[in-house]
This record gives structure tokens, sequence and C-alpha cells, in this order.
């Protein structure tokens, strides 16, 4: 019913506004989990966020009508083709945005690669996205893979952690993230000693946990995400690993997941990210004004994904002057971008959106001052230097 | 070193242990299961979200009122308990003379808008609750860290099984109820109130399903879902004992969580089917599970 009056509202301002440049319309599906284990970290919060960067970019005074559909994937593959399907052959949808769970961004890609229409992923990890799986109309907004492993990877091995024992969620985001961590670790000189892969999403942990602890492995490294990930802190808690002298390596953590965690079972978690709330003015206050939309929660860098990444579509749209994918795209790839959450950066060739990424550490509860005040910042790792190099992703749009 | 299977012992009885662990919230909640099939004659699909509940009230109650795991230990599975005796006053003792089926679709549906309307208000992420503090730390036995909160959950629901179970074979009591299963219309002739029963039974089958959940609240993510992900396998664990079967539910409760920590020794990739294997080989070759009764 929102979604509709905001429609109509558009509608209506484009009417009155009588538009000053080409009568575009075009109209975003979000897709993504609203009911399963990433629905807090992505779900309604994305429909929000991309609400948001189409009142924020004015597209009603720029003579353009943005229409807004969302639905459940589900987390799983079969489900996101077939609503991507219907959406691009029977709705006439022009963006699919958001899109977690890498095997379901996976068998999107797939269909977008021939379709009409641009794919601008914010929750998916799977590095592959912009390397041997790109296509002409992706575009990988928040992070990857590889940026993860190559944050808190490095970071780790730095402090000293060279033996690695990885818990890895059974699907195609958790063999890409072990793939690439595995790869960092042994880069730097560690060794992996052991993997044990656990079905998703899954809920008890311990036994993978005690095969972890007896491998006798300096660092715990969890390449899972969302719900899998909070169980897995939550019981490594219980069972003494970190009391024991291991550490554990949060690959992939949310903010969410740390709210959900509560800082004293979450606290000294490492742990790399593409935006928190509370880096700057401008996140400041457009996280404010999140949070008032969607019932006080803080954004993940997935929303934030989700709205930059929207934004810059719309001008690119507003550039290409109809929503053309291959126009639209192109614009995409040759506007710098530029928007309060990931400051300055840019779209590459391979569909790779790159910006800044920070490594934070969970504060302990005395450290926090106050609701959603969860990291402390540990390093930037500069745009150059935080997302695989582009001639190294194979991808066949990269000459 | 010895090893057995190819693995060193010490991690082969850990993970025994922690099999049993799992068996654990198996056993009661298959307990609870089968008590409801067995008296009403319902699949209660909303036992995952009564589980669930159990776990919400537990934290519920130490955020809202401060109150403590123990009391919630008590609290919990009543007030869950109530909440499943009112849903049968109103719903589910309506459909007793229709099909299976429309009890099954009751329920199902049922959980399904609990578990929406907590996802509503609460997400999906889940809500932090810690262990208790005389239960955190463990114990080293050698081959494995025993938490002592995990043994607690061992020690407390072996105690609760044994407790319904027997209450249900050896005492009066029980043998109202059991003759009640076979035949409503003779045991109402001799005066006993047998649709108080019912609803009692029920009321305690769901208050079942609570203390799992109050026991779950401290180790897992206490979140809507926690349930829905739980309850196939305890159906299938129902399945393999035999519908209805009290004891079938409580030995294949805990046994089915020793072979699922075998698994995830052996082929952690298989562990969430392994249970459904057993499932259909089981039906294959007695279709009544191992310890139900052909009809």
């Amino acid at each position: 019913m929102k979604l509709l009056k905001t429609t109509a509202a558009l509608m209506a301002a484009t009417v009155i506004s009588s538009p000053a440049f080409a009568d575009v319309t075009v109209k975003i599906g979000v897709l993504n989990d609203r009911s399963g284990i990433y629905a807090d970290l992505s779900g309604e919060g994305s429909v929000v966020a991309a609400r948001m960067a189409a009142e924020d970019f004015g597209a009603a005074e720029k003579g353009i009508t943005v229409e807004f559909v969302s639905a459940d994937h589900q987390n799983r593959p079969d489900v996101a083709s077939t609503i991507a399907r219907q959406w691009l052959d029977q709705d006439g949808v022009n963006a699919i945005v958001d899109v977690p769970t890498s095997s379901a961004a996976l068998a999107v890609n797939e269909i977008i690669k021939d379709a009409n229409a641009v794919f601008i992923n914010s929750g998916a990890a799977t590095a592959d996205l912009t390397g041997s799986a790109c296509t002409p109309h992706t575009v990988h907004w928040t992070y990857d893979t590889w940026a993860l492993a190559h944050g808190t990877g490095s970071a780790m091995v730095e402090q000293g952690g060279d033996s690695w024992f990885f818990i890895t969620a059974d699907y195609a985001f958790g063999h890409a993230l072990e793939r690439d961590t595995m790869a960092v670790v042994e880069e730097a000189g560690g060794t992996v000693v052991g993997t044990v892969r656990h079905p998703f999403p899954g809920s008890d942990f311990s036994s993978f946990l005690l095969q972890a602890q007896s491998s006798g492995a300096k660092v715990i490294g969890m390449a899972n995400a969302g719900g899998d990930t909070i169980n897995t802190v939550k019981q490594a808690a219980e069972f003494g690993i970190t009391q024991a002298g291991q550490s554990l390596a949060a690959l992939l953590l949310f903010i969410t997941d740390v709210h959900a965690l509560g800082l004293e079972s979450a606290q000294g978690l490492v742990l790399t990210e593409a935006f928190y709330w509370d880096l700057n003015d401008d996140t400041r206050e457009w996280s404010q004004r999140f949070a008032e939309a969607h019932n006080g929660s803080m954004p993940t860098m997935v929303h934030a994904g989700v709205y930059a990444g929207v934004l810059h579509y719309l001008k690119a749209v507003e550039a290409a002057g109809n929503n053309d994918a291959d126009a639209v795209v192109e614009q995409m790839k040759a506007i710098p971008t530029d928007d309060p959450l990931f400051g300055q950066g840019e779209v590459r060739a391979d569909g790779r959106h790159v910006h800044d990424m920070y490594l934070f550490e969970v504060k302990s509860p005395d450290e926090s001052t106050g609701e959603w005040d969860y990291y402390e910042t540990l390093a930037t790792i500069p745009a150059a230097q935080a997302f695989r190099p582009l001639e190294e992703g194979g991808c066949h749009l990269v000459e | 070193m010895f090893e057995l299977l190819g693995i060193p012992p010490q991690a082969l009885f850990g993970q025994l242990l922690l099999g049993l662990i799992n068996g654990s919230f198996y056993a009661i909640l298959s307990l609870g299961l089968a008590i409801i099939f067995g008296l009403l004659n319902i699949i209660n699909f909303t036992h995952g979200a009564q589980y669930m509940l159990g776990a919400f009230a537990t934290w519920f109650l130490l955020s809202q009122f401060g109150i403590n795991y123990w009391w919630a230990l008590l609290l919990a599975p009543v007030a869950v308990g109530i909440s499943g005796i009112i849903l049968e006053k109103l719903l589910i003792s309506r459909l007793y003379k229709l099909d299976h089926l429309y009890g099954l679709l009751l329920t199902f549906g049922l959980a399904l808008i609990i578990q929406g309307l907590l996802r509503n208000n609460y997400g999906i992420s889940g809500l932090p609750y810690n262990i208790p503090a005389s239960l955190q730390g463990g114990q080293n036995l050698g081959f494995m860290f025993l938490p002592n909160y995990r043994a607690w959950v061992v020690v407390a629901s072996l105690v609760v099984c044994f407790g319904t179970w027997f209450m249900i074979e050896k005492t009066k009591l029980g043998a109202y109820l059991r003759a009640a299963t076979e035949n409503p219309t003779l045991v109402g002739a001799f005066g006993i109130n047998v649709p108080l029963m019912i609803t009692l039974t029920y009321g305690f089958g769901v208050a079942l399903a609570g203390f799992a959940g109050v026991l779950a609240a401290p180790i897992y993510s206490v979140n809507p879902n926690m349930g829905a992900d739980l309850i196939i396998v305890v159906f299938a664990v129902v399945v393999i004992g035999g519908m209805g079967s009290i004891l079938g539910a409580i030995v294949t409760g805990f046994s089915l969580g020793l072979i699922e920590g075998l698994t995830r020794v052996f082929y952690p990739e298989a562990s969430s089917v392994v249970i459904f294997v057993i499932m259909a080989l089981v039906l294959l070759v007695k279709p009544a599970g191992l310890f139900g009764r052909a009809v």
C-alpha cells in the first residue's frame, strides 16, 4: 500500500512539475530475503533505502518516474530466477537490485546477461559476479569475497594468526569466501590446517567448533553469514574457544549481527565492512533518516549499497535519457560515482564499484557509549587496494 | 595413539556427547508431539512455533521484568502451555471430527502467523540471551571441553523425559490417558471428563515445547525462525519412532542426535539430510515406525 502511495505521489509530482528532460519511466525491483536469515541485513530495509535514493535524487523533478516492486527470494536460486524472469518478461522491470545470497545472485546474473535490464547487486558476496561470471549488465556495488578476505584475512595474519581452520557455509558464497581467504593466508606465509562445511542454514555449530578446536589452528575463520555467524560466535563463547587462545575471524559480519549478538559476545571481533553509520556527518545524517523510516534499526552496508547503487543508476538514466540497459550501464561506468555514503569512486569495466573499505573491531560493552555504537575503526583500506585488481578477475569484458 | 574409524577417539567421544545434547532437544520436542498425536490425533505443526515462544518468553521475562533463567524455566512453559490450552479450546477442538488434514492445515497456518508476527516486531537476527552465571564455564573431560550448560541440558531433558514416561505409563492418570487414546467413548462412559483431559494433554505437550525453548535460549539464536528450522527434523524423529509412541519418541530422539553427530564428523555436508534418509529407510522396512504398532 505504501508502495502504491509513493508511486502515485511520484507520478502526480511528475505531472505537476512538467518535466524539463525526457520523460522516462524506470521500474526497479528489489529482490532479496524478506523472511529468512538474511532478512534483517537486506529485506525491507533495502526497499526503504531504494525509495530514499529516488526521493533524494529528485527523480520526479527531473522527469524520471520511478516505480518499485519487491519480492522474497527465500535465499533460493530457483525462486530468485523465477521471480527475475517474471519481472523482466512480464512486468517490465528495468533494474533488479540487492539480491543477497551468492547462489541466488549468480542465478539472476545468468538471466540478466541477455536481458534488457541492469543488475545492481549489493547483498551478495561472491567475487565471481565481476570475475568469471561477469556480464555487461551487472554492477556489484558494496563488497565481495576478495575484499573481505584481504581485509580481515591479512589483518589476522599480520597479528600472528598464521594457521587457519575454516567453518564454511556449504554453498556458493561460503566456497568463494573460503577460497579467497585461503589464498590470502597462504600468500602471507600462513597455513590452512583444515576446513569443515556445514549445511546452510544451520543452527548447531558445536561439533564443527569442536573440530576446529582440536585442529589446534590459531585462527578459526567463519566463512558464513547472518544467523549462521551469530550462532557460531555464540556457541564459540560457550565452548571457551577464545579463552583457550584461539581467535575467531568473522569473515563477513553485519552490524545487525552484532546487534543480535550483543557486545558481551561480539566484543573483540575483527571485521571488514564497506560502510558504518558513524563514519562522518553525511553517513550519520542519512542513517538517522533511514532509522526513522525503518523501525529505528541502523542501516547495514547492504542497505547503504542499495541506496548508493540506485542513486548512481538514476544519474545514469538521466544522462542516457532512456532506460535501455546497455546505454545506462555505459553511463554508470562513464560517470564517476559520488554519494554521501561511499564518497567518490568509480564503476570499473568489469562492473565492480570501487571505494574505500574499513577494518573495524567490535567494542566492548564498556567502550560503547550508546545503542548501535559498536565499531572502532582500525584501518581504512584505500579503494585502490580494497578490491581485486581489474586484470586478475578473469572477466571477459576487460580488454 | 590408536584411531577409531580414522579419527582420534577423543574427537569421536566429543562428537558423540554433542550428538547426545542435540538429541535432548529432539527428544523433548518429539515427546510433546507424540503425546499430542496419541491422544488428539492432531499433527501439531505449531510445535516449532511454541518452542520458539518458550525461548521468546524467556527473553521477555528477563528483559522486561528482570526475571532470571531459573524462574523462566518454570514460568515460560506454563505461559506457553496456557496459550496452548486457549488455542485448543478456541480452534483445535472444533476439528476433531474432521480429517487429520484439517488439523494439520490449521496448526501449520497458526505457526506461520505466530512466526510472521514476531518477525515483524523483532526482526530475524535474534535477541541476545546469556547463559545464567551459575552454569557458565565448563569441565575439561580430557577428550573435550564440556560447557556446564550443555551438561545441564542433557540432565534436565533426561529427567523431564523419564518423568513424562513414568506419568503416562505407570500412574493412574496415565492409565486414563492411555485408555482415552484407545476408546474415548467408553472412557467417557465411566464418568471421566475426556474433553478436559484432551485439553490438558495438549497444554502439557505444548508446555514441553516451551520448556525446550527455555533450554535453547542461551545457546541458540533466539529468533522467530528457530522452531521452523527444527520442527521438520523433529517430525522425522516422530515418524521414525512411530507416531504416538512415547518411548519411541524419547529413544529415537536421543539416538538420532547421536547419528547426526557422527555424520558431522565423517561427512558434515550430509548432516542435515541423514535423518531423512533414515526416515525413508525405516518407512520402507517398518511403515509404522520402530516403536509403533501397525494399525
